[in-house]
């Protein structure tokens, strides 16, 4: 027996052009701001982007982007909702305000069920807010998505960085393109620019901690005016713009 | 016309199977999909019916639905799928993406949401047949 939904993974993202997944070893680093930051500054740019909300259990770049519903149209497979110049899309269109307790394997089989029927059309870039870690979402984007390409967010912190080491070297042994290593929250000085050469990785920059972020949750045009906007910018130019 | 999508996803894998088998043409088609995808059947089979390409011109496409049952990872007790208690959304829900099941369906017995499923949840090509 075949699951036939898997060989159309490939058709469905045929007139993507990048695949951008923004991941983190740890949560709690600032990752879904970053994908969502990120996908906004590329649409500010004229680009075609999608966004596409992978972390299933804790998703959240609807709290950030401000979308307060998300009704994908169904039309031969689902076509992501348009906001703030974004395709957009998110299991919460789904789960809603519910607690969603997926094991591992619901995790994979609700990750190529989303990928065979959304239809994304053509994207200069569709930018993937991943789950925290390495798990089964990771393994099964590296199988199913071959143009896929990892960003990686840290904090300064050695806890974060640590798993960071773990992650880059699985993603090298796969044989993987890594854009780079981004450092969120920074606060002092730290290893992290240092250590991130050192595992052969560009590091892209760092971001000082900005407390002005969590006002701007909900509100696009002020968190693309807050100085993390303008940092990740500067992170971000030359790499993929 | 959810429907449509999947029906591309058989015909997509159909024909890669078809391709690696050298089959000239192929004759009959077996696919079981799962209760809790809520696929309804005339549409799917007219949606493959208008993607078909010639391999499978002459295809007959056998489309089953398979009861969903599902067992508590907690208490263990075993049920079967109902709409009933269902709201209209809650159901559209599981239609697009069954494992939101988890967040609307609990245990009868513990009230757990962390069970699995036993049968009833996707999609398979169960058999192809075809002349080389």
């Amino acid at each position: 027996m075949l699951d036939p939904r898997v060989s159309i993974i490939g058709e469905r993202l045929k007139n993507v052009n990048r695949v951008i997944a923004v991941s983190s070893g740890k949560g709690g680093v600032g990752k879904s701001l970053v994908a969502s930051t990120l996908a906004l500054m590329l649409a500010d740019e004229k680009f075609k982007v999608g966004l596409f909300d992978l972390d299933f259990t804790s998703p959240s770049t609807h709290i950030i982007l401000g979308v307060k519903e998300i009704k994908p149209v169904e039309e031969k497979g689902i076509i992501p909702v348009q906001v703030h110049g974004l395709k957009y899309m998110s299991i919460v269109a789904y789960s809603r305000e519910e607690a969603l307790p997926l094991r591992g394997a619901d995790v994979s089989n609700a990750l190529i069920e989303l990928f065979a029927v959304t239809k994304w059309d053509c994207l200069d870039f569709l930018v993937l807010d991943m789950p925290p870690g390495i798990t089964d979402a990771t393994l099964d984007l590296v199988k199913f998505v071959k143009k896929i390409e990892f960003l990686i967010v840290t904090t300064p912190s050695p806890i974060a960085f640590e798993t960071v080491k773990k992650f880059s070297r699985l993603l090298a042994d796969l044989d993987i393109p890594v854009l780079g290593v981004v450092e969120n929250m920074k606060m002092k000085d730290s290893l992290v620019k240092r250590q991130v050469s050192a595992l052969g990785l560009s590091f892209l920059g760092e971001i000082p901690f900005d407390p002005k972020v969590e006002e701007c949750l909900g509100d696009v045009n002020a968190l693309l005016a807050t100085g993390f906007s303008k940092k990740l910018a500067e992170a971000i130019s030359g790499v993929l713009t | 016309m959810h429907e449509w999508a999947l029906a591309e996803a058989v015909i997509s894998a159909a024909s890669q199977i078809a391709e690696k088998e050298g089959l000239k043409s192929v004759r009959e088609v077996k696919i079981k999909v799962g209760e809790l995808q809520r696929v309804e059947i005339d549409v799917f089979e007219f949606a493959l019916s208008q993607l078909k390409t010639d391999i499978f011109k002459n295809a007959q496409f056998t489309v089953e639905t398979v009861r969903a049952e599902m067992k508590c990872r907690v208490c263990g007790f075993h049920w079967s799928f109902s709409e009933d208690r269902l709201s209209g959304d809650s159901v559209e829900a599981i239609h697009f993406v069954p494992e939101t099941a988890h967040a609307y369906i609990k245990c009868p017995v513990c009230g757990s949401p962390d069970f699995e499923f036993l049968s009833g949840r996707g999609i398979w090509l169960e058999s192809l047949v075809g002349v080389k």
